[in-house]
């Protein structure tokens, strides 16, 4: 029994708890990914960097901060700072949509033109914010550091295992749980919201009843901002801040918002869940795991993974391929890339 | 004055000219309707009026008033609708929230109107909720009539409104279609089941290679032996 106990408290430690925030940060990428493809459709290769961007905003404001002395005790500075991020982010998105993707929505170009113009901003993006705050780690949580402590609870309950819950996965979480709340209470409830919805739905349409393209353009963008430099906050306060792994987190990112089905906010985010679960899981070494729960003679010997570590990104890369294979479209049946 | 008037429109999509001095008018309250042979121009003209194409010789003329330089979505803030003939719902959004799609111009209280709208399609207040794409074709035709219908049009322009749709439900559109004109609609149809059309039409006009070949009632037209020849089969 006790060694059921340790076996799921491992299982939390290692996979639940990391997943569970891990998922919740790709789910809040991903929506952005797929509110872009679905209202303005087109895949924004920018995202990564875009949520680079926002973050790099929220670093620099939160040392700021630090020096001045203004902090949120046991939360971290950097939710002061983050409407600052999220501001800078919607005027420099607002700034890209006027000078490139304006040029080109006027020549009625078709989506691979937006996607290469995407890859553009995606490099200006780049190297402004190697520019600013440099290619290194950059770390900016401050405040408490976990919740719950692993060897605490060990104390406390007598086991061999115990589960840590940082402040920044409790926080991924309740932010990520209250963002999407306030999305789908927008698209759902709201005139501006589903104006947006029938733009997707049928643009000449929408464009027939009175719904100007010009603010739904604008809307969305601001969402983006919003969505992107929230997800890369927390990721960056949950891990750390690196230019170059953000860019890498477009695969993971658009494997999520393609899984759950391009053009459709919930299927981002269980896409998000599915991929952050399937990439820990599968690259876990579960020989501890066996050995609380086997008898005692078959304890194994090797690591019991599947995939290294390094092959995280492979995992991503693997159930992109397969969807894209089996099922275009998604869980949710969105629209098909 | 006649209330709606399409005069001497001229003009195509490209180089060619698909209209050649096309006349349609339209009074207050009546159904008028557009016949004719594949390729005649029948949805050309319509969408002529609308402003959806350009035509560089007539005008258009609603009230009284030359519309001919407004865009489309200045004519509907003029008191037109347009029902185009595919794509006319938006498929992933509730009954409900196309109507509120449709009446999006409008910043004053919607819900009296959507109740009329309710009343004069029973069917759809059944599936207020459900949503537009997985309604039956015909069921799918009368949210988009009602969509257009939430600006509270002054005419109401249906291209082939019975296309794909089967013989009961065609006869229900077209008893829809009186019902709204009764309440002083103009309406402007292009239809291919010209026979039935013409039946509940006050005027019909015939086209044929974008002009006007015989413009009269709608029972004058369905007893002309060359009318009746050329698409009513005899």
């Amino acid at each position: 029994m006790e060694d059921l106990l340790n076996a799921f408290f491992l299982m939390s430690n290692f996979v639940f708890v990391p997943a569970i925030a891990y998922g919740s940060q790709l789910a809040l990428g991903a929506v952005g990914v797929t509110l872009v493809y679905g209202i303005l459709r087109f895949s924004n290769f920018a995202h990564g960097d875009i949520m680079a961007f926002g973050t790099m905003i929220v670093i620099l404001f939160t040392w700021l901060f630090q020096s001045y002395g203004i902090n949120l005790g046991p939360l971290p500075t950097a939710l002061i700072a983050l409407p600052f991020g999220i501001l800078a982010t919607a005027i420099f998105l607002l700034g890209s949509d006027k000078f490139v993707y304006k040029f080109y929505r006027e020549k009625k170009a078709v989506p691979v033109t937006y996607l290469i113009a995407s890859v553009g901003i995606m490099f200006v993006l780049n190297g402004i914010v190697r520019f600013i705050i440099g290619p290194d780690d950059q770390r900016f949580a401050d405040g408490e550091r976990f919740i719950i402590k692993a060897k605490a609870m060990k104390q406390y309950l007598g086991t061999a295992e115990g589960v840590s819950i940082k402040v920044s996965q409790g926080l991924t979480v309740v932010t990520a749980v209250i963002v999407v709340v306030a999305l789908f209470w927008f698209l759902n409830k709201t005139r501006t919201g589903k104006s947006m919805r029938a733009f997707s739905d049928n643009e000449d349409l929408a464009l027939l009843s009175g719904i100007s393209p010009d603010k739904v353009v604008s809307v969305t963008w601001i969402l983006v901002a919003i969505l992107a430099t929230i997800a890369g906050t927390l990721y960056g306060l949950d891990k750390s801040f690196k230019p170059f792994t953000y860019f890498m987190l477009l695969l993971p990112i658009f494997a999520s918002a393609i899984v759950g089905g391009l053009g459709n906010p919930l299927g981002a985010i269980a896409g998000g869940f599915v991929i952050a679960f399937s990439e820990i899981m599968i690259t876990y070494p579960y020989k501890k795991f066996v050995a609380y729960i086997v008898p005692g003679d078959w304890k194994p010997e090797g690591l019991v993974q599947l995939l290294a570590t390094d092959y995280k990104f492979a995992v991503s890369f693997i159930i992109l391929v397969l969807v894209l294979l089996f099922k275009p479209t998604g869980i949710f049946a969105g629209k098909s890339v | 004055m006649s209330y709606l008037i399409g005069e001497n429109m001229t003009g195509g999509y490209g180089a060619a000219d698909i209209l050649h001095g096309c006349n349609i008018i339209a009074e207050k309250g009546e159904i008028a309707v557009i016949v004719g042979p594949n390729g005649a121009g029948k949805s050309t003209a319509m969408k002529a009026i609308f402003g959806m194409l350009n035509i560089h010789t007539g005008s258009i003329i609603l009230d009284g008033e030359d519309i001919t330089s407004l865009s489309p979505q200045a004519r509907v803030a003029k008191g037109m609708a347009f029902v185009p003939q595919t794509a006319n719902v938006f498929p992933s959004m509730s009954v409900e929230e196309n109507l509120e799609m449709g009446a999006f111009l409008r910043r004053d209280d919607i819900g009296k109107t959507m109740g009329e709208v309710f009343d004069l399609f029973p069917i759809l207040k059944d599936k207020r909720n459900q949503n537009a794409g997985e309604l039956s074709g015909g069921q799918r035709q009368q949210v988009a009539v009602c969509r257009a219908l939430m600006t509270q049009p002054k005419v109401l322009m249906l291209d082939e409104p019975t296309a794909g749709v089967s013989p009961i439900v065609m006869d229900e559109l077209f008893d829809n279609i009186i019902e709204v004109a009764k309440t002083g609609i103009t309406i402007l149809m292009v239809e291919q089941n010209a026979r039935q059309a013409l039946n509940i039409a006050d005027k019909g006009y015939v086209m044929v290679q974008g002009r006007n070949k015989f413009t009269d009632t709608g029972e004058v037209l369905l007893n002309n032996p060359e009318v009746r020849k050329s698409f009513l089969g005899g």
